[in-house]
């Protein structure tokens, strides 16, 4: 793995995705029979977003459970099927593949970690690791390799041959992460992976992913509910509410000029110190380091 | 008393329904009946091969290798000791043929089955009726369709067994794969695991601890059939529990009653150890 690698970006249009009974029929394009629809129980996740990610940036969808973040970033790799609009992931036009074609996109192009990380429980970790290469087909002594490689990485060197179930959380999220830096995508997805972590580790792994995206500058869009997350990984953030974008930008506009009450409500209940008194020259010296003060 | 002029008999055309399939058909059942009866001949043939002792030593190192205890062991090799004090060593080799027959037709059947069922929603609810009717059924009447096709002897018993047994392993390995978790298989996908290795990679072994406790399921069931499939003519230590039963003769009863319990522990035993040994590790 080269030190500095430079990868493709995504670009989304309009995407929406709608989650309806059987039998309702749903046109995003036509308000009137949308509104129906929602009458007759369908469920908007994602409505109407647009955004852009570009290569080597590290793009945060915040939002709290049920504003339709978990949906769209399923989206992006078609787990969850969009009811309309267009992805564009590392050149490639997501909503446009073939079954065959999904499948390779999603073997060489883009690699996702979990909140509840997805390993096997009956595969060692070195084997877990290596999933995805075997999916792709890479011979064994190659993809173990590789696997050995993205373990040391992440620190699991030496626990090679552990079954995932004799590690903490936090370790196994750290082999969902190697499993995923095996595969060496351009594009990589995390959803919500430090939920599940107690805070200390949580920041941990934050450390980590920081050190890591310096070394290998990928594409990232990173989920949370956790604003103080967000901030201190996005290159730009996302605020998500009932399946909308609320606003874009820089994890420094969002706390200083919040688009509306919702971003404000948000940003004073999680970082109170930063609206009241403080200011920007607070948040520069405070807890987190805001990216956007290093002139990004 | 039910009116005499409300009763209609269905037997008759049942008959003339059996002859027609007998006549048309023959040549299917012999055929079937021939491939069974081989199979079920060659097994009985190795079974009766091996001396007594080279079979209990075997289910004793067995039982050490999958249950690691020599209390188990040693009870087991004493269960099996029992039955050729009994003197019924070889109605036990006749019938653990038959059970053999029975599984590896049930498994071979039963867990593509499954697969299916989990697989396809449609397979499952057409399937699942006839599961609950095959369960639901008394085994005695099992016995009637087999005996109908195949007449007396060990293949009609060997195709009931297989009807009575079957049911187990195929609902658990349904349930088995419907239980693996959602958020595996959905690492998997976003992988680009194909239907084939999600199969393989992900479902399979993770639902094989309910598969094999569904073997475990249709192979003491299909131990509890044998025995009453001795009603259509198959020898084995079934045959010896209907004799007794005929002619009141309790003690000869409680020898092969307790031979029919000890096989069913080490047989049950044997597969339980087995299928432990295949839970995910923790």
């Amino acid at each position: 793995m080269t030190p500095v690698e430079r990868s493709a970006g995504i670009r989304v249009e309009n995407l929406w995705k709608v989650f309806a009974p059987k039998g309702v029929a749903v046109d995003v394009n036509d308000p009137d029979r949308l509104a129906w629809a929602e009458r007759a129980g369908a469920v908007v996740a994602v409505r109407d977003v647009s955004f852009e990610v570009k290569p080597g940036e590290l793009f945060v969808v915040m939002g709290l459970s049920g504003s339709g973040k978990s949906t769209l970033i399923r989206c992006l790799l078609r787990l969850v099927e969009p009811t309309a609009g267009t992805i564009v992931c590392n050149g490639h036009e997501v909503t446009a593949l073939g079954p065959r074609e999904l499948t390779e996109f999603r073997r060489h192009h883009v690699a996702m970690v979990f909140q509840h990380y997805g390993l096997l429980p009956h595969r060692t970790v070195l084997e877990n690791a290596a999933f995805g290469l075997k999916l792709r087909g890479v011979p064994r002594e190659e993809r173990y390799a590789r696997a050995r490689e993205a373990l040391a990485r992440v620190g699991l060197a030496g626990w090679e041959d552990r079954y995932p179930s004799a590690l903490s959380g936090g370790m196994q999220q750290r082999v969902g992460i190697a499993r995923a830096l095996a595969n060496d995508p351009a594009i990589m997805l995390w959803d919500e992976p430090f939920s599940g972590l107690d805070p200390l580790i949580r920041r941990e792994m934050q450390d980590e992913l920081v050190r890591l995206q310096r070394e290998l500058r990928k594409t990232i869009v990173f989920v949370t509910h956790d604003l103080d997350e967000a901030i201190r990984l996005g290159d730009r953030l996302a605020v998500m509410k009932d399946g909308r974008f609320v606003q874009v930008g820089t994890p420094l506009d969002i706390v200083q000029n919040p688009a509306n009450d919702y971003v404000r409500r948000f940003v004073q209940a999680r970082a109170p110190a930063l609206v009241n008194g403080y200011g920007v020259q607070g948040a520069l010296a405070g807890p987190w380091p805001l990216k956007a003060a290093a002139g990004g | 008393m039910f009116p005499r002029e409300l009763q209609h008999h269905v037997g008759p055309f049942i008959d003339r329904a059996v002859d027609w399939l007998l006549v048309n058909y023959g040549g299917v059942f012999d055929a079937v009946s021939g491939a069974l009866l081989r199979l079920l001949l060659q097994i009985e043939a190795l079974l009766r091969a091996l001396p007594w002792w080279l079979v209990i030593g075997a289910v004793g190192v067995a039982a050490w290798l999958l249950l690691r205890r020599w209390t188990s062991a040693l009870v087991l090799m004493a269960l099996l000791f029992m039955i050729g004090v009994f003197g019924l060593w070889p109605l036990a080799t006749e019938t653990m043929a038959i059970i053999i027959t029975s599984v590896v037709l049930a498994l071979v059947v039963g867990i593509p089955a499954g697969i299916l069922m989990a697989e396809s929603d449609r397979v499952r609810a057409a399937l699942t009726p006839v599961l609950d009717a095959m369960q639901t059924l008394p085994s005695f009447v099992y016995l009637i369709p087999a005996m109908m096709l195949f007449g007396l002897g060990k293949v009609p018993a060997v195709l009931a067994t297989l009807i009575y047994s079957v049911p187990p392993v195929i609902r658990l390995t349904d349930l088995g794969i419907r239980q693996v978790s959602a958020s595996v298989q959905e690492a998997a996908a976003a992988y680009g695991a194909n239907r084939w290795q999600m199969l393989k990679e992900v479902r399979l072994p993770l639902a094989l601890p309910s598969i094999l406790a569904g073997v475990n399921q249709t192979t003491m069931m299909a131990l509890a059939m044998v025995v009453i499939a001795s009603m259509i003519g198959a020898r084995g230590i079934g045959q010896e529990v209907l004799l007794s039963i005929n002619r009141i003769e309790v003690g000869r009863g409680f020898e092969a009653g307790l031979s029919v319990v000890a096989l069913a522990i080490v047989v049950d035993r044997l597969t339980q150890g087995f299928a432990r040994r295949f839970e995910p590790p923790r």
